[in-house]
Formats: structure tokens, sequence, C-alpha cells
């Protein structure tokens, strides 16, 4: 680990001017992803800004009937918050299906939108990765991809976003509500608040620099029935291979974003009109441009089948 | 104390302390956080400076240039060592490669400096500051590619010095092609890591010449001898203590890198230095169980009696290693006159491929218990069966030479009837429960009672307690507790008076902890030292040794009794011996015996498998502590879920490494893997093996549990995996329907 300075930011304004202002800056929240990427120098920021305490903890109704969730909301916290659990079953049980309960009690909903990819060469400092150090090569592309992306992925970047909540809030059409170093503020949908990787795979978000995400909102509630399905070698403590966001209503339509096979949640709007058709259809759209490696093939089959998957719980509800 | 000839009546026999379920002793220290690991002996060294290794980026080749300045330079930093300025470096006997490389880089993360800081902050922050240029070579990273011109390889830990590489009974060839029913196939079993708790770790600190190390080994002697043959000193100048241990699985049962640059460090600092390694180091840096191609051909009569069976493996590692010996338990495990098994060792570049709990047998079982279980498919037989019907109790190579004891029929009978097994359904993929595919599967376990002398110390002190002193060691196994129970029964004690001191070079010699001998080898040498104690206390007190009793406190011998505090009031009385063993091993096979019985799901829509119930029969024996070794069993039984659903370190072939180094790549079992695990032991004692007419239980445990997973997983599905870990990705597309 590299030696940083460290201060306690008062205001999100504040804390996005001194962001901006301050070279090699990073926020920092629950700390569970920055500080293990810290020790290995996989990030190496010289200024952190920690922004616990600036009020943004809370969860809130808002006027049009949907939900405010603060930035500094803990997973644990979301998970079992009564109106998430009520109306937007699917957060909740995204949220519990990843990491572990030590890690949740810690992790954040700004940092969980924000932690970064578990390609294993993106951890080894020894590899070329055009993630943590531009224009050296993807090791992985080659190499071994099985964890990896099959669709949006690029010639510089194939990694996954590994975020569990991230999927589920693409599936409710949340949006993430951010302040600047001026105050301004700004909503940003999710489904363009993480980027494919392109050429420029170490740039993952529509963040200006120095922006802060202050709550991340989610709309009225739309009702339906709520499946996570999440697919992994072992049962507990996994990253995805692939997982499956649903909700599903009663004529068979519904909603449908996928984790574990891009560089963002993965959800095809269009395709969900052929839901009611079956997950074969639907998948076939929804994966219409995949590219996928030898490695990881079988995700294109996994994807339909976790559909189908989570269509039949939601049958069974 | 030679051990050669059967075991009598002896006081273990009683079974009042030795054989009861006695917690361990060490519990309290631990879970109160007051028992010190290797990094953790704040006590013995003030002032410590911190080591953190520089791991080699590539696979193979030559360091053309190092660059130490801006090290050199950070904040703290005291000394960095390099093989340019370490001085000349030895390679202990237990190492395949170089611990501390350059120029010549062996392998990924081979350690190449040492970079020692007045903190462990400034120490892996200036690792990173070395600046290394690399001459890339071309490595030999693809095993299927080696092993097409890899030799044949004799085992070499077999006793057989001058046998020949291929070892054949009959006419394989022959018997197998006029065999009514037959089976070939192929099997894979992957890389391995062996992922334990606790990193490797070590102070070092030099007084003069005279080198103290604590550290985290399971063999101290092995450990002790390499490090001064590694640095070139006498073995008596070193130190080596290691009382509490994180675990190691075979991971520490050698010097590794973190012992060597500790030492360095130390000395080149002039100050104790502590490494440990980072855990992205532990299965490039240390060593790993390597993977094995292995082909299997069973010739059976339609009655399924086995006429041939040849097991051959193959496996790579590094220039003048080792092979993996999976099919040495093919040799003893089942009848059958035609016999062939054979092991190819291609020389590959990736890490030191080592010992992993089981070694051999683990994979080796693995693939053998999936092959019996197809051939009961083709015979139309119940699994079960088959393994009973080619029970065998003689080494089939060597007919005059019967199994000291081999309960494995009754293992299988027993756990059948215990686990439900009626209840299997002979057709795959014909159980549901829901969108689960259900299945069972069973397998036998086997594993090779090995003999290993070991010594020990016993003191009587005057104040009653009975201090006992070996370099045995305790991974978490229950050492110090077998060994006090042993003491306790033997001199007649309350295990309370019973204090017992582990993994210290200090003490005698002892086996150490490997190849499951440790139980059984480490107590007959207390065992033996206790002879010699109570031999003494008799001859104070006016006893005839051989008729005294030893009891409750007290010696006693017809009508006359006398405290056993009595005999140390005019001063402690000390005794130490080791166990050897005579020639009971050649004339008899000694080995333990186990039934694994397995319940798996598999999600009908996923491919996803879950393991539902597990139950190992055992037969090993007399379990010294049946707690101890239950907690054996089951962590081998979790260790060997492992092995059948996820564990697989994965090549870079292009890139010469494992590249899912670390814990979040390298998934071994959680919690919520194994929901429910039973183990039963038979009751047995071995006269054979030792005076404790003990075996061990430790590697038992794993061996077939692998392969009774993968029978499971296709009695559920109907689609056969031979390539191991059973992923979902290799059945999922041969899934039956589900909806
Ligand atoms: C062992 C392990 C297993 C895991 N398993 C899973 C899993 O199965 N599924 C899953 O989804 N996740 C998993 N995670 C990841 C976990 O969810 C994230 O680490 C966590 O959500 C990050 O939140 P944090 O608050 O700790 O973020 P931090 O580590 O504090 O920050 C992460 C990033 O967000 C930035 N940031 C934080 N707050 C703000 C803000 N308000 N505005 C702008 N930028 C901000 C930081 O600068 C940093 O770049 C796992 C993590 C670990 C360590
Ligand atoms: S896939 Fe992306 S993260 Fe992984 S090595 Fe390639 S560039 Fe880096």
């Amino acid at each position: 680990m590299k030696e940083f300075t460290y201060e306690r930011a008062t205001s999100p304004q504040e804390a996005a001017a001194k962001a901006r202002e301050t070279l090699g800056a990073k926020f920092i929240a629950g700390g569970t992803n920055l500080l293990d990427l810290m020790k290995l120098e996989i990030e190496t920021p010289q200024h952190l800004i920690d922004v616990n305490g600036l009020g943004l903890d809370k969860i809130e109704n808002t006027q049009n009937g949907g939900l405010r969730i603060g930035a500094l909301v803990r997973n644990t916290t979301l998970a079992a918050d009564m109106r998430v659990r009520k109306d937007y079953g699917v957060l909740s049980r995204a949220l519990l299906a990843g990491a572990s309960g030590q890690l949740r009690n810690k992790a954040t909903t700004a940092g969980n939108l924000l932690q970064r990819t578990r390609c294993p060469y993106f951890y080894d400092t020894n590899q070329p990765c055009n993630k943590r150090n531009p224009g050296s090569g993807c090791a992985a592309i080659e190499g071994f991809s099985r964890q990896l992306g099959v669709i949006g992925t690029s010639k510089a970047c194939i990694a996954t976003n590994p975020s569990d909540m991230a999927v589920a809030m693409r599936a409710l059409d949340a949006e993430v509500e951010t302040v600047d170093e001026m105050g301004r503020t700004r909503k940003i949908p999710i489904a363009e608040f993480h980027r494919l990787p392109g050429d420029s795979p170490h740039i993952e978000t529509t963040l200006a620099d120095g922006e802060l995400i202050t709550a991340v909102t989610l709309p009225r509630p739309v009702g339906g029935i709520h499946v996570y399905r999440k697919v992994r070698d072992r049962a507990s403590y996994a990253f995805a291979l692939v997982s499956v966001a649903a909700v599903v209503q009663r004529d068979g339509s519904g909603r449908v974003a996928v984790g574990g096979v891009a560089h963002k949640p993965w959800r095809v709007e269009d395709a969900e009109a052929d839901l009611p058709k079956g997950p074969k259809s639907f998948s076939a759209r929804l994966l219409a441009d995949a590219k996928p490696t030898t490695d990881n093939a079988f995700k294109i089959p996994l994807v339909e089948r976790t559909v189908a998957a989570a269509l039949n719980d939601a049958r069974q509800q | 104390m030679k051990f050669d000839r059967p075991a009598e009546a002896n006081p273990i026999d009683r079974m009042q302390v030795v054989g009861r379920a006695h917690p361990r002793i060490d519990g309290p220290l631990k879970t109160t956080g007051r028992a010190p690991y290797a990094y953790e002996h704040h006590d013995v060294v003030t002032n410590p400076a911190y080591g953190a290794i520089v791991g080699s980026a590539i696979g193979k080749g030559r360091i053309a240039s190092m660059n130490l300045a801006e090290a050199e330079r950070a904040p703290g930093v005291l000394t960095v060592v390099t093989a340019e300025n370490a001085g000349k470096l030895g390679k202990g006997k237990f190492n395949t490669a170089k611990l501390l490389g350059g120029p010549e880089i062996d392998h990924y993360h081979q350690a190449i400096a040492v970079v020692v800081a007045e903190t462990f902050e400034q120490a892996t922050a200036a690792a990173a500051l070395i600046r290394v240029e690399y001459a890339h070579a071309d490595g030999r990273f693809d095993l299927e590619e080696a092993l097409k011109t890899a030799p044949l390889a004799k085992d070499p830990n077999s006793p057989e010095k001058d046998a020949p590489p291929e070892s054949r009974t009959g006419e394989f060839e022959q018997a197998f092609a006029q065999a009514p029913v037959k089976l070939d196939e192929l099997y894979a079993t992957p890389d391995q890591s062996h992922s334990m708790m606790e990193p490797h770790a070590s102070i070092a600190a030099w007084n003069g010449d005279k080198l103290t190390v604590w550290t985290s080994n399971q063999m101290i002697d092995w450990g002790r001898t390499d490090l001064a043959t590694t640095l070139g000193i006498p073995k008596d100048n070193v130190r080596f203590v290691s009382p509490y241990i994180g675990g190691g699985f075979g991971c520490k049962l050698f010097l590794r890198s973190d012992a060597v640059m500790a030492a360095l460090g130390a000395k080149a600092s002039g100050r104790p230095v502590k490494v440990a390694l980072p855990r992205p180091f532990i299965p490039n840096n240390t060593t790993h169980r390597p993977a094995t191609r292995q082909r299997i051909r069973i010739g059976a009569g339609a009655d399924g009696r086995i006429i041939a069976i040849a097991h051959e493996s193959g496996s790579g590692d590094l220039p003048d290693g080792q092979p993996e010996t999976a099919t040495n338990q093919t040799r003893l495990l089942y009848a059958g006159a035609n016999r062939l098994t054979s092991m190819r060792l291609a020389v590959m570049d990736l890490p030191e491929g080592n010992a992993m709990r089981a070694p051999g047998e683990a994979p080796g079982m693995m693939a053998l218990e999936i092959a019996m279980d197809e051939l009961a498919e083709k015979l139309g037989l119940d699994p079960v069966e088959l393994r009973v019907r080619n029970d065998t109790q003689i080494d089939p190579e060597k007919p005059d030479r019967p199994f000291s004891q081999r309960n494995l029929v009754r293992c299988l009978r027993e756990g059948a009837e215990r686990f439900g097994w009626t209840r299997r359904s002979a057709t795959p993929g014909a159980v549901r429960d829901g969108h689960w595919l259900l299945g069972m599967g069973t397998a036998a376990a086997f594993r090779n009672n090995l003999l290993i002398p070991s010594g020990a110390r016993v003191r009587l002190e005057r104040d009653g307690l009975v201090v006992v002193e070996t370099d045995m060691t305790d991974i978490g196994t229950g050492s110090y507790t077998i060994i006090a129970q042993t003491a306790a029964e033997m001199m007649g004690v309350d295990i309370g008076k019973v204090v017992v001191r582990l993994g210290d070079s200090a003490f005698p010699v002892s086996a150490g902890s490997g190849g499951q001998f440790g139980a059984n080898c480490s107590t007959s040498g207390v065992y033996a030292a206790c002879v010699k104690l109570r031999e003494a206390v008799a001859q104070r007190l006016g006893f005839n040794s051989a008729e005294a009793t030893f009891s409750d406190g007290h010696v006693m011998s017809g009508n006359r009794s006398a405290k056993l505090a009595d005999a140390v009031r005019e001063g402690e009385l000390v005794a130490e011996d080791k166990i050897e063993w005579g020639g009971l091993d050649k004339s008899y096979q000694q080995s333990t015996f186990g039934a694994h019985f397995v319940e798996a799901a598999v999600d009908g829509f996923t491919g996803e498998v879950r393991i539902r119930r597990m139950l190992a029969v055992c037969a090993a024996g007399r379990i010294l502590n049946p707690t101890t070794a239950r907690s054996q069993v089951i962590g081998a039984m979790t260790m060997g879920a492992g092995a059948a659903l996820m564990e697989e370190l994965a090549v870079d072939k292009r890139r010469g490494f494992f590249v899912n180094h670390d814990l979040a790549g390298y998934e071994v079992p959680v919690h919520a893997d194994i929901p429910h695990q039973e183990v039963i032991f038979l009751e047995e004692a071995d006269d054979k093996v030792s005076p404790m007419k003990a075996k061990g239980v430790a590697e038992l445990g794993i061996c077939g549990v692998g392969a009774a997973v993968a029978n499971a997983v296709y009695n559920a599905t109907g689609v056969r995996v031979r390539n191991y870990p059973v992923t979902l990705d290799k059945h999922l597309d041969r899934l039956p329907e589900v909806s």
C-alpha cells in the first residue's frame, strides 16, 4: 500500500470540491473494495475523502411514491428495510445474495455501485490489464476467462461488473443522484450510469471527476413478483457466474436484467416483449450480439436456463 | 523401543483416557487468542523489523536487471536481500526449486528479493518499488502437451528401489481383451491449492551464529535441517519453534521462502525479522497438488469379479520433481489376477507440485472410484455390491502378504444401511424434488498406514505433573490432546495433570504431522517414553515394573500401593525414548478403510450441484479420541467436497502461472455447501501397527469423497463428468428437462 493522506468531508458539496481539486483523491465509504485494492496497489490514491458522516445514510419516501436511498446506507440496512422488502423484493434479495454478512454491514449503496471488476488479471499487478494500466493490453482475452463477459465486450477488455445490487436496480429503473463541486445535482438513469469498456475500460461510469453520489432513487413500485436468481459454483460467498433479476407480472410480462455477463447490468427492454413467449426467445434477443470466449461460452445457455429458473420461481410464488 | 512384534495387552487397552471423547486441551488458549501463531510471538523478540517478499513476475526465464535503488531509499527500509547479495545458498533436500530465485527464474512468484523495513507497511510499499527487467523464456506450462513425451516414473517413496517403473502382475493386456465386461476411460484432476487458513509465516532472530526461527511448519526436523542446508550453517545452530499451526495440509511439510527470507533479512539487517506470505502468493510461491491425467481400464466377469485392472497416471513437475502417485492405491484396493499400474512424469515449469492431504491417494481414488461406479452400471450391479465382491484380504500383488486388518466390507455394508442406500434409484436421472434432480453416490475410502520413528521425553515433576516434550506438531489436528491422553493413560493420572509441549527442535525428534502418520507414530513415541518412565518410577518405589499398574495417581502391585508422587519426593524423574519400527509393515499391508456416501441435488435449470448429506464409515484401528478424529474426518470430507465441486487452480498456459491465486478466485467450500455430515468409526484395534493399535484418519477421510460426490451427481443427472471439478458448465447442455 502506498502512503496517503486522509480527511473527513463536512458536506457533500465540499467533498466533491475537495475531490476535484486534490490530485489523486478518492472517496472512501465502507472501504470494503477500495482498501483491498489499495493493499494490492491496484488503486493508489494519494488522498482519501471519507464521506461517512455526511447524513447520506437515510432511506426516505419520495413525493411520487418511490424511495430515496442515501449513498451511505449500508447494504444490510437496505436489504432489511420493510419498504424495500415489500415493494422492491428483488433488490433485497440481490443484496442478500452478495458478499457476506460482515461485508454487507460495511458496504454502502454508492460503494457497491462503484465496486470494481473481479477479473483475476486485474488483481495481479504483474499482468497487462487495460483497466488497471491503460494501454498495457488485456491478459484475459486469450487467458483464463471463465468468469468474464460475453456481451458488450471490446478488444480492450472483457471484464464484468460484479455487483448484485446493481442488477436489481437496473430491473427497477433506479436513478443515481449526484452532486458536483459547484453544488449542482443531477440524476443519472442507471442504464446510463455504467459504461461499456470500449477502448477505455478504465473509465467505468459516466460520473464526472469528483462527482459524488448522494443517493439512489427508485420509482414508484411496479408490483409483480420479484425474483433474484444467482448462479455460482459454491452455495454462498461467491460472485455470480450469471444472475437474473426479474420482476414478473401475472400476465407473464415483466422486466429482466442479467448480471455476470457484461461490463454493466445487462438489460434489453425490447427483448422483454418476448418474455411471455418463454426464456428461449427472450434470451436469444437479450444476447443477440454475444461474443463469448471458449472458456465462458457456457454462459449463453446458462442465461437462458437461469431466466427459465427465475420465471419458474415466479410462477411458484 | 522397537516395535517388531504384534502388540500384546498393554496399559492403553484399559481405555480409561485414550479412546474417550476429550475436548482439545489447547482449545481454551485458541478461543481466547492466547495460543501464539508464527507471526504472533510478540513476547520473544522485541523490536522486530518486517520483511516483504518480491515474487517473480514471469513463469520462466531470467532476471535481466534489477533496480533496487528506489526501494532502498524508501522510508524505513533497512535492507534489500536478493540472490546477488545473499551469499552462497544451498538447496534443501525437500525443496525442488530454490526458495530464493535469481538470476534464473524457475517459476512464477518464486521469491527474488525480500525488503526489510521498520514497519510492515513500509516494507510492502518499498517492495513494489523494485524494478525488474526479465528475459522471458519459453516454458512448459501445458500438461497435455508435456505428457505426450513424458517418460515413465517410479514412486520415489517406494521401499522397492529396484522395482520396474511399471508394476505388472499376471497378463493384463490379454486378460483385459478377453474380459466379458470392459471399462476404458480417461479422468482428469486439476491442480489444487492447500489454502490453509494461516499463510506461511516466520520470525527469525540471530544471536551470534545461532539462529532461532518461530515458524509454522508441520515437520520440525525436516525444516530445521533444510534451513541449515540452505544457509550453509550447522544444524545445531538452528532452532525451529512451531507450537501452533493454523493448518497445513502438506503445504507446510517443507521449509519455504518465509523462513529463508526471514533468516536472510535478519542477518543482513541485524534485527529480528518477521515475514508472512501474502495470500495471493500461496498458490504460485509455495507448493500445490499437481494435476493428473489418468486412464483406467477394468475388465470383469459377468459376476462382477475383476479379471484385469490397469491404472495409468500422468502428472508434471519442475525439473527433479516427483510424480503424483495416483495409481498406488489401485495396486492394493481390489482383487484381480492381472494388473498394471504406471506413472508418467512430465517436466514442466509451473510452480512446485508436492504433497497435499493424501498425496496420490486423493486424486487416484477420485478417478478409480468413478471407474468402479461406471463398471457397476455396465454390470447391472449395485456399486456397493461390486466393491464387496472384489474385496481382498491379501495384497493382490503378493498373495502371502495379508492386510493387518481390513474391514472395508463392513464399512460399505454398515454405511449403506445407515444412509438408506436402498432408496437409491439404479436408473440415473430418475428422482426429482421440485426442480432439483437427486442422486446418491458411494465410494470406498482407502489410505495406507505409514510408520515413521518418533521420539518423546516424559518428566514426572515433583508437583505430580507429567510433562511431555516432543517436536511433534499440532496443525489443528488434536495432537496436544491425544498425546496428553496417552501420557495420562500410561502414568495413571488425570489428563489435567499432563502438560504437553510440542513443536520445538529442542525436544526429541518426532514423526511430525503428515501422511496421517502423526497420531499413531507420535503417541507410540510417547508410549515408549512412558514405559521407560514407569520403569524408573517402579524402581524408585521398589516395585517390579512388569507387574505394577498405574492408576488414579497410584502405583499398585499385588496388595501394595504407593502414591505416584512418592516416586519424585527426592527429585523429578525423566525418561526419553523413541518408537522404531520393525518389519511388520513388510509382512502385513497396513491400511485404513472407509466408505463414503453422498446425496447430491442438481438444479435442473442451472446445473448447480449442492450436497445434501454425507456419511463416512471408517475402520482405522483404535480411535484415540472420537471428537478430534471426527473433526479430522469431517474436515477431510469437506475438502473432498471442494475437490469434487469447485477447487481448481486455473493455469494460464501462455504466461505460466496459476491465475486464480487468492481465495476469491480459488473457491473452497463454505458452510452453506456442507449441510449435513455424519461419521461412524468401527470399533477396531490393530495390534500389528503399533502399541497404540491405532492408525490415522485424517487422510482416509478425503480419499474417495470426490468420487462419491461425482457418482451422486451422475446418479442425479445421468451425465457422467470425468473431469474434476464437476462444475455446472460440464453437464449443463445434457441435463434432463425440468419445468
Ligand atoms: C470478499 C468479498 C466478497 C464480495 N462478494 C460480493 C458479491 O457476491 N456480490 C456483490 O455485489 N458484491 C460483493 N462484494 C463487493 C461489495 O459489495 C463491495 O465491496 C461493497 O459494496 C463496496 O462498498 P463500500 O462502501 O465498502 O465501498 P468503498 O470500498 O468504500 O468504495 C468503493 C468505490 O466507490 C467509491 N465511492 C464510495 N462512495 C462514493 C460516493 N458516495 N460517491 C462516489 N464515489 C463513491 C470509492 O471511491 C471507491 O472507488 C464482495 C466484496 C468482498 C471483499
Ligand atoms: S478483461 Fe479487462 S480487467 Fe481483465 S485483464 Fe482484460 S482489461 Fe483487465
